[in-house]
């Protein structure tokens, strides 16, 4: 019988229509970084909410130090010692650093906060763990990276001694990865016990002892990490093998595609501009990819580029033609296909059916419609294809409410509009997000077949691996800025962090000199 | 298996494929509604009077159909309201105004009546086209300052509620043909200007009603089969997808906007124009100073409706058939408003029941799903 600190024990935990959890069992033992691997939509968040009492599971029991516990609700888990950081963080944006973290717990002399006490015990705490933080900033001022620091302190403030991360490394920088897993490192060290959620096969082979996979709400097994790898793995994740590499051959790079110069496009939160004099150019043939961490500039900018929002400055050609006062019809019909970063929000009409949102670019076209009234035969053909040759899968083929729709299904639709609308300029922003490696690696090489038709592709991507496999041009975007302009081939994901996190940058001598 | 993939959903006779689609649980939802609306008026009607509950509920539940003339003739401005902001909301816009547009559709038809001389026959039909001119005038007010100032079409069409029904009696006041003083009330319109009654003995029920049920299976045509009402539905389920699909945003909140106060414009002059059974008279207006109330009952058919034109026809009718039964509730000491209560409660639960249908809806369909993966898997 080894020693476990918390034992989840057959837990069973049902939504309307899905089983979330089926009878799954994870041990977590005392100082060790567990792992909790699996795709999208695996039950991994579904069985740490258990853990954290957002949820009760209806069937199997947990026990802490052997005693069964019932968690209902985050005080309980509290209660035990158990702490979480989500994966979208819970901070009050305009409060300071310090009163987020003792947020619910304030020291306090008759109903006075005793400030000092507890800034005493952050700082100390701060200090032993080396998350340097400035305890009086307001979250909304501070990074990304910085707000996760206080989210973990949060959880030492209250002295958990086990320790969930929800896919914590989802919004940082390389290098901010590498201190993260540092650190969980020395929580587990100290005798913390860590349960790690992430679909990222790299960071469970640096930092995990053992990990946990599920697959489609069941258990598929626990492995030593040491004794395992990530072909192993993945393996076990998805049912199947994957293929990590996506085969290109080289590029045959064309004529001018999209040529951009110049653009501006004011924020909408601040003052400063979103974008600031953006220059490049996209060829026939290649996949150019708009590198940088989140909230850079990538998503207005690419708003300006499709014309959903103005820009202030700066001109667009697309094949030739100038489209910078075009509307998004003009420009679609000119030859741009996007693929939106947000799919439920812009690309599909969820509670329209399959049929009806792949003619979402093109109802209007003679082929679809006549005298303003739709050609349901033609529609439906239309999108019989489509779904055929794109193998968008759905419980009632054309006629499905795309709400019904898995997210990697309804990103396949989306995919097939796009590519199948005529094209010169694919934008694809951040086409691959919140999928998984099956559906993942579809998408790269539908990407790659594209740039082989000799279409021009612009790719925007979070996703280090995505930018270094899939781009033949990395351009990197820091504070609406191109700072950088490397090759994935002569270039390091290293390398390519510290120009992300805006510590290396070219000048624009060097990169006007590359383009 | 593959066929019934295929299946068209127009032809949506199998009753499988009928119980997945929105419109019939809509329906099932508002006949919930309905029978939790009368059961708790009935209860108010026990509580206001035990020994004559029974047979005043009876009124209320049959008492329109001895008088289904009627019940048509009062369903028709309310079906009219109702479209309009039942058209709307398809597109997401809350048309708070169609009391306003209803009144200017009514003082237009008024205006035409009697200040303009029209040969019979062709009258009362320019009057009626002048009513639907006079509400598309209120409705493209606040379309305009929605799509180009973005100011919230509640706002403005509430505001232009008061605008309108003000503007109107201030100018039916100050026009002697128009207004008799003495009675405050206008003068009876002109019989040419009358639309023709369609011969109920004792009703007042005219071609109005026929013209409204096919403006609301004219409207159904143009949100299911042409691509404006495509565009129409998309801006109102997720607007971002329009824009991101090319869609005129602003084009299309003008022109819905103008298309319902349209049709609140001509439930006004239905209103104003219908034949009085009295011979020598007409329907009158009083210029009060109170908004016009078929505005707001517009509202209610509307959601009973489910925004769905087809809907509207039922639950204008409805609506109107239990406004008659309680009238005649009347006649055993019931107070007309305890109907009000009742209607009031059914749009209440309406709301309740969309939500409970869903949730029961959900159900039935994960049972199917996981016997259908279990059969799956054994397939295997």
């Amino acid at each position: 019988m080894e020693n476990y600190i918390v034992e989840m024990l057959n837990i069973t935990k049902e939504f309307p229509g899905i089983i979330a959890n089926d009878n799954i069992t994870l041990n977590l033992k005392k100082g060790e970084v567990h792992a909790l691997l699996g795709e999208n939509g695996a039950g991994k968040s579904t069985l740490m909410s258990v853990l954290f009492g957002l949820y009760q599971a209806e069937k199997g029991e947990i026990r802490k130090n052997g005693q069964v516990v019932k968690i209902n609700n985050p005080n309980d888990a509290n209660a035990l010692g158990i702490g979480m950081v989500h994966q979208h963080f819970k901070l009050v944006e305009i409060f300071t650093v310090l009163e987020n973290i003792i947020l619910g717990v304030e020291p306090n002399k008759l109903g006075f906060l005793q400030k000092s006490e507890a800034k005493e015990k952050v700082m100390a705490l701060s200090e032993k763990y080396g998350l340097s933080i400035n305890p009086d900033a307001l979250i909304e001022d501070i990074s990304v990276g910085m707000q996760q620091r206080v989210e973990i302190l949060k959880m030492l403030y209250r002295d958990n001694e086990i320790l969930i991360f929800d896919e914590p490394t989802a919004v940082l920088t390389p290098q901010e990865i590498k201190e993260l897993l540092k650190i969980m490192r020395g929580f587990a060290e100290e005798g913390k016990s860590i349960l790690f959620i992430t679909h990222k096969l790299n960071e469970i082979m640096e930092v995990a002892d053992r990990c946990t996979v599920l697959r489609k709400g069941k258990y598929i097994g626990t492995v030593n990490v040491k004794e395992s790898n990530k072909e192993e793995l993945s393996k076990m994740m998805v049912g199947r093998d994957v293929n990590f590499n996506v085969d290109k051959k080289p590029a045959e790079i064309k004529d001018v595609v999209l040529s951009v110069k110049g653009v501006t496009v004011p924020s909408k939160h601040h003052k400063n501009n979103a974008v600031k004099d953006v220059s490049f150019e996209v060829r026939a043939g290649e996949i150019v990819c708009l590198a940088g961490i989140e909230g850079n500039g990538q998503t207005e900018f690419v708003a300006a580029l499709t014309g959903l929002d103005k820009m202030s400055a700066g001109t667009i050609t697309l094949s030739g033609k100038d489209i910078t006062k075009s509307s998004i019809r003009e420009r679609s019909v000119s030859g741009m296909s996007h693929i939106p970063e947000d799919r439920h929000k812009h690309g599909l009409v969820l509670e329209y059916s399959l049929e009806q949102n792949m003619v979402l670019q093109r109802y209007w076209q003679p082929e679809f419609q006549k005298n303003g009234f739709i050609k349901f035969d033609a529609v439906r053909k239309y999108a019989e294809g489509l779904i055929e040759r794109f193998d968008v899968r759905s419980g009632q083929g054309p006629i499905s409410v795309v709400r019904s729709m898995s997210g990697g299904n309804q990103q396949k639709a989306i995919i097939a509009r796009e590519i199948d609308k005529k094209h010169d300029l694919l934008v694809a922003v951040q086409p691959t997000r919140g999928l998984d490696v099956g559906a993942i690696e579809y998408i790269h090489k539908q990407l790659v077949e594209r740039r082989d038709a000799g279409k021009g592709v612009l790719l925007v991507s979070l996703e280090l691996d995505e930018v270094m496999n899939v781009s033949d041009r990395i351009l990197v975007m820091y504070e609406g800025e191109i700072v950088g302009e490397l090759d994935p081939k002569n270039t390091t994901v290293q390398e390519l962090g510290l120009y992300m996190s805006g510590a290396k940058r070219n000048t624009a001598k060097e990169i006007n000199h590359a383009g | 298996m593959q066929d019934k993939q295929t299946q068209t959903p127009k032809k949506g006779f199998d009753l499988k494929q009928l119980t997945k689609s929105r419109g019939f649980s809509a329906f099932t939802a508002a006949l919930l509604a309905i029978a939790l609306g009368l059961i708790f008026g009935f209860i108010v009607m026990i509580l206001a009077n035990p020994d004559k509950a029974i047979s005043g509920f009876r009124y209320v539940l049959v008492g329109g159909l001895g008088r289904f003339g009627d019940v048509l003739y009062f369903a028709t401005p309310i079906m009219m309201t109702g479209l309009a902001v039942g058209f709307a909301f398809r597109m997401g816009l809350f048309n708070i105004g169609a009391s306003g547009q209803y009144t200017m559709g009514m003082f237009f038809a008024l205006y035409v009546g009697f200040m303009w001389d029209l040969p019979n026959g062709i009258h009362w039909i320019v009057a009626i086209f002048a009513g639907m001119l006079g509400g598309m005038l209120w409705g493209i007010i606040p379309g305009l300052f929605k799509a180009f100032l973005n100011v919230n079409e509640v706002i403005t069409s509430i505001m232009f509620n008061y605008i309108g029904m003000y503007l109107v009696d201030m100018i039916i006041q100050g026009n002697g043909v128009i207004y008799i003083a003495s009675k405050s009330r206008t003068n009876y319109l002109p019989s040419t200007v009358q639309i023709p009654s369609l011969g109920i003995t004792g009703s007042n029920v005219n071609l109005g009603i026929i013209f409204a049920i096919i403006i609301a299976i004219a409207l159904f045509i143009v949100l299911e089969r042409t691509t404006f009402g495509y565009e129409l539905k998309a801006t109102g389920f997720n607007k971002y997808a329009a824009d991101y699909a090319g869609m005129k945003g602003k084009r299309n909140i003008v022109l819905t906007m103008v298309i319902a106060g349209g049709l609140a414009g001509m439930g006004g002059a239905f209103a104003i124009l219908a034949p009085s059974a009295i011979a020598g008279s007409s329907m009158t207006y009083e210029p009060i100073n109170i908004i016009a109330a078929n505005g707001f009952n517009g509202i209610a058919v509307a959601l009973l409706g489910s925004s769905n034109p087809i809907g509207i026809i039922f639950s204008a009718t409805f609506i109107s058939h239990i406004q008659r039964g309680g009238t005649l509730a009347n006649l055993v000491g019931y107070k007309p408003e305890i109907i009000d209560i009742v209607i009031a409660v059914i749009i209440y639960f309406s709301a309740f029941a969309m939500i409970m249908n869903a949730a029961i809806g959900r159900f039935i369909k994960a049972r199917i799903n996981k016997r259908h993966q279990k059969t799956e898997k054994e397939a295997k």
